[in-house]
């Protein structure tokens, strides 16, 4: 799970070093490169990505789409996500605060090399989009057995 | 309606119930719209993978806490090679003012989009005021 911080190595400890990484990237004195499609922290929407031996998905964190407005195309691995999220300032009445965001989003996401434009699936549910893409088979780990 | 303003930080202490037990956990903090027109005050909430079911809003006399938990359908074994979202619990809570129908408030939740109506008490809704010429 996402929620188990422990995959992602989620102890206090973990925080601090990603903590770290960010000033770090904040001063420009970043030892790693970051991903050269990677965007800055707390871009609409969140997106998280997750692979097995068999699949690849992907999780976009946007509550509210107009899931018409959605174009998903996959090229070789690349995979490029837009659409439209509207939460238009409404008039006649007074904002406190207006943090939602409200138009318009473009994501490129590199997927591993082995996955299968033609075996892609998408679903949106309770807000969150999840493209599922399935690898080649080929490049499957098998199990190899010593006669 | 200085109050809307005034939101407490995660920090803020309240007595316990069933959902008490995210209280030491990270939680994040969903992005809102607030506004106010004349009958009430409607806040919306960015919630993605939060359902019905895993929805809780709790309100006070003074208080408004809305909290969820985010459900993400993942394969087993499945492991992450980025993540921008760490943690799965949604929670912040604002303070509310007296002008304001606690006991009347009526919330809605729609593809992760929590949507909350407070209506103001019939007596503090503004009204038009005749200026008498004479």
């Amino acid at each position: 799970m996402f929620g188990n911080r422990t995959n992602f190595g989620g102890s206090l400890f973990d925080e601090f070093r990603r903590l770290e990484s960010e000033m770090d990237e904040l001063f420009g004195r970043g030892s790693w490169p970051a991903g050269i499609r990677s965007v800055a922290q707390g871009t609409y929407p969140p997106v998280n990505v997750g692979t097995t031996p068999e699949q690849v998905d992907v999780y976009l964190f946007a509550a509210g789409l107009d899931a018409k407005s959605l174009d998903i195309s996959l090229q070789q691995n690349l995979l490029t996500i837009s659409g439209e999220r509207n939460a238009p300032v409404k008039e006649d009445v007074e904002y406190y605060r207006k943090e939602r965001f409200d138009g318009s989003f473009r994501r490129l996401i590199t997927l591993p090399d082995d996955v299968d434009p033609e075996q892609v699936e998408a679903q949106y549910r309770d807000g969150i989009l999840q493209i599922e893409v399935k690898r080649r088979e080929a490049s499957r780990p098998r199990q190899i057995e010593v006669k | 309606m200085a109050d809307a303003n005034a939101e407490k930080t995660e920090m803020t202490t309240r007595e316990s119930t069933e959902v008490g037990k995210h209280e030491s956990e990270m939680s994040l903090r969903p992005p809102v719209d607030i506004f106010e027109d004349a009958e009430g005050i409607t806040l919306l909430a960015d919630m993605p993978g939060v359902s019905r079911e895993r929805l809780n809003i709790e309100v006070g006399k003074d208080m408004l806490l809305v909290e969820g938990d985010a459900q993400i359908d993942m394969p087993e074994g499945m492991e992450a090679v980025h993540a921008d979202v760490r943690v799965t619990h949604y929670r912040r809570s604002f303070a509310l003012s007296s002008e304001l129908e606690a006991d009347n408030i009526d919330a809605s939740l729609k593809d992760g989009v929590l949507s909350v109506r407070i209506p103001k008490r019939p007596e503090v809704r503004p009204r038009k005021i005749e200026v008498r010429v004479e």
